[in-house]
């Protein structure tokens, strides 16, 4: 079944086009590797899909779970299951960790229709969530993100991803910044979180986390188009050849189903 | 304006939640200032001779007095002949036994202002004297705090029973000279708390008073003392919201704080008076003259306040030090929103050898407010060894409000140490997208970071009024992010 469906989009920032028709569909369970150069509009695509502003979406469609997408506030698409994990957390001085987790929790459960979690139950479920992504539990009452290294930041994105359990889990470049344990800390995370009801859009420059979290799908975005889909050879070929090529690669002509 | 600009400002613009008002009946004089009011005044309440000297010497020093025109807000000219200076809840034969004789119409404004007055009170372990318009309509505990010999009362009870000690402090900090607001205080001021905790006693609950101004057109001049004799301690809360009204609404406070050897004395403000409406019409003007002298060695007096109300805010908490080794403290939130304009700091007196002050202040400014800070240390010649820490930090929502800081530091001794830093910043996209990301609406996020914001702040609050002030906070800025 469908999760995501993108048709055609072209969006602009600042009355510069950087997405010029992104097609991409993703079916529940899968995990799409979206690859390329920088300024390739990878981020944008992220930003668009969750609805962060200064974007102009000039054409194209994005459809979520039968929805349009685009429609919707950014709260709103977060509390139907699309979840960001940023490229670059964003400290939040004097709000404890734990207050914002139980905050998004009670966000998303209350759009469910379901009871905010008590104190106690709450806390049971984050700690279990905690050791998905070996987190130490004095992390729940810093700062959000405040004097974290880069990967307590990342483990703090994967952390909330396990909290909240969405649908769609877009993660941008969750790579970067992170040294190689950190990396396997972070990937087995999202590795556990893999289920046939979750599907996953990893934005990524470089080819290394493909090795810990196995895509179904690579694609190659280029000046803001999708110019090569493939399996995860695909990112092997990159790893090799570099992004050069890309730029005088044709249009593609269909899409992985 | 971008889509969140004009998210922030309607999130910020909502009504004010505490306005609505309760219709007794009350005893008032006639508008106008004389000396006649300001005898009728002390003949209402029936006080000693030597009260109506002290008034009739503020209020001849008054006239002779100009409005002060320094403080960065603007308004238009007061006229004080157009004021009340005194509104009473009418008496029932002598007053009330207990709270069954109380008007139910008093008792429902208290309710709907979560005021713990009857035996809601007595398990939140708080002591309220409610302060309605300008009489103390109640006193709980007293019997309780009276077991220690803490002395916990209307000030205009304290007049009557304990003259001595009204002699001996009354004025002692804030003198009736000191300024314009202070002379006219202390010529009309109706009612207000009195405080006295004997040598050694710990009191063992917090203090506890709601101001509320009720009858239109009428002015609100309480007076406050607090003394702690040596090595006592108090913590005393003072929590305000004000009924909607159309005029403006002056309220010319005085709080003077004695602490003496090795005395501690916490002084917590929540202030949520009536802003006005977001046009600036209506509104409170505050007027407001704190200040604590830290008489002996090694005392301490600390100021909380977290004011999100009033039209115009004049306020400067401060604290003499003149015991060696005295310590004062000054903790503050300001948010200004729509209209709002507030000029508040505090002064830091250094007199003694080995004092020390801190002041952390966090100004919010939202909608088309102006939110300034005045603050002045001043270390004096003898103050050896003197410190102060100073953080001054100011939050920008929108593009239309203001903030300004106006630190004055004066060292008159050299080994002095003084600090001071200050940051302004605004609330950023980044960190609104990043809640909104994870399910919470704007009204949410923007609450979630202010508070943040204001976290060193809140948390020296005690507890019950933390809850209430962070609450506060969310509310006084619902519908201004930018």
């Amino acid at each position: 079944m469908k999760m995501l469906e993108i048709k055609n989009l072209h969006a602009k920032i600042e009355g510069k086009e950087i997405l010029r028709g992104i097609n991409l569909t993703v079916n529940e369970g899968e995990v799409h590797a979206i690859m390329g150069p920088n300024g390739a509009g990878k981020s944008t695509l992220s930003n668009v899909l969750t609805g962060r502003e200064g974007y102009e979406i000039t054409q194209g469609e994005v459809i979520y779970k039968g929805e349009n997408l685009l429609e919707l506030e950014p709260e709103e698409r977060a509390r139907r299951g699309v979840f960001l994990a940023f490229q670059y957390p964003v400290e939040i001085p004097g709000v404890s960790n734990i207050y914002l987790l139980k905050a998004a929790l009670n966000a998303v459960r209350k759009h469910q229709g379901l009871d905010e979690l008590d104190a106690i139950d709450f806390l049971t479920l984050v700690r279990s969530k905690m050791q998905l992504v070996k987190m130490d539990e004095q992390f729940l009452h810093r700062s959000v993100n405040e004097g974290f290294s880069g990967g307590e930041k990342k483990r703090n994105e994967i952390l909330q991803m396990a909290l909240l359990e969405p649908q769609l889990a877009i993660m941008d470049e969750t790579d970067s910044g992170l040294d190689i344990d950190a990396l396997k800390t972070v990937s087995e995370g999202v590795n556990a979180l893999r289920s046939p009801e979750r599907s996953f859009v990893m934005i990524t420059h470089y080819q290394r986390l493909l090795d810990y979290i196995v895509p179904d799908f690579v694609h190659v975005l280029s000046e803001g188009r999708i110019v090569k889909s493939g399996d995860k050879e695909l990112a092997k070929e990159l790893e090799k050849s570099g992004y050069s090529w890309v730029h005088d690669a044709p249009e593609p002509e269909g899409q992985p189903a | 304006m971008n889509d969140q600009t004009q998210q922030l400002e309607a999130i910020t613009q909502k009504e004010y939640k505490a306005g609505f008002f309760t219709d007794i009946e009350s005893d008032s004089l006639p508008p106008g200032l004389s000396e006649d009011v300001v005898r009728q005044i002390s003949l209402i309440k029936g006080e000693p001779e030597f009260m109506l000297e002290w008034r009739l010497k503020a209020y001849r020093h008054w006239l002779t007095m100009e409005t002060p025109e320094w403080a960065h807000v603007h308004y238009p000219e007061i006229d004080y002949q157009a004021v009340s200076y005194y509104s009473a809840p009418k008496k029932k034969t002598d007053g009330p036994k207990s709270l069954d004789e109380v008007d139910p119409e008093l008792l429902r404004t208290y309710e709907k202002l979560g005021v713990p007055l009857d035996e809601r009170a007595r398990l939140a372990g708080v002591a309220v004297d409610a302060v309605f318009d300008s009489v103390s309509v109640s006193n709980t505990f007293k019997d309780k705090l009276a077991e220690q010999g803490i002395l916990f009362m209307p000030i205009s009870e304290a007049i009557q029973e304990h003259p001595e000690l009204i002699k001996k402090y009354l004025g002692s900090v804030v003198p009736q000279k000191d300024n314009y607001y202070a002379a006219l205080n202390s010529a009309v001021f109706t009612d207000g708390s009195f405080v006295y905790i004997p040598k050694g006693v710990r009191c063992p609950m917090e203090l506890s008073t709601y101001f509320r101004i009720n009858a239109a057109n009428t002015g609100q001049f309480e007076r406050t003392l607090i003394i702690a004799d040596d090595d006592s301690y108090v913590s005393y809360l003072e929590g305000c919201t004000a009924p909607m009204r159309d005029e403006n609404q002056l309220h010319a406070a005085v709080v003077e704080l004695v602490a003496m050897d090795r005395a501690e004395i916490k002084y917590s403000t929540v202030q949520n008076w009536y802003p006005g409406d977001e046009n600036g019409k209506g509104g409170i003007y505050n007027f407001v003259t704190k200040r604590a002298a830290c008489r002996g060695e090694s005392s301490k007096v600390s100021w909380t306040q977290v004011e999100t109300g009033s039209a115009i805010t004049w306020k400067y908490p401060s604290v003499v030090l003149q015991g060696d080794n005295s310590i004062g403290e000054f903790y503050s939130v300001a948010v200004t929103n729509n209209m709002q304009q507030a000029d508040t700091g505090t002064k830091m007196i250094h007199l003694g050898k080995n004092t020390s002050s801190t002041i952390i202040s966090k100004g919010i400014s939202a909608g088309r407010s102006s939110n300034a800070y005045r603050g002045l240390v001043r270390i004096g010649p003898n103050a050896e060894n003197a410190r102060n820490y100073t953080e001054c930090d100011s939050l920008l929502m929108g593009d239309k409000c203001a903030a300004h800081t106006f630190p004055y530091i004066e060292v008159k001794n050299p080994t002095a140490q003084v600090e001071h830093e200050a940051s302004t910043s605004k609330i950023s996209e980044d960190q609104l997208f990043y809640c909104k990301q994870r399910g919470l609406d704007v009204e949410d996020s923007v609450s979630m970071i202010v508070n943040g914001f204001c976290k060193q702040v809140i948390r020296e609050l005690p507890m019950e009024f933390a809850v209430e002030a962070q609450n506060l906070l969310g509310l006084s800025l619902e519908g201004s992010v930018g």
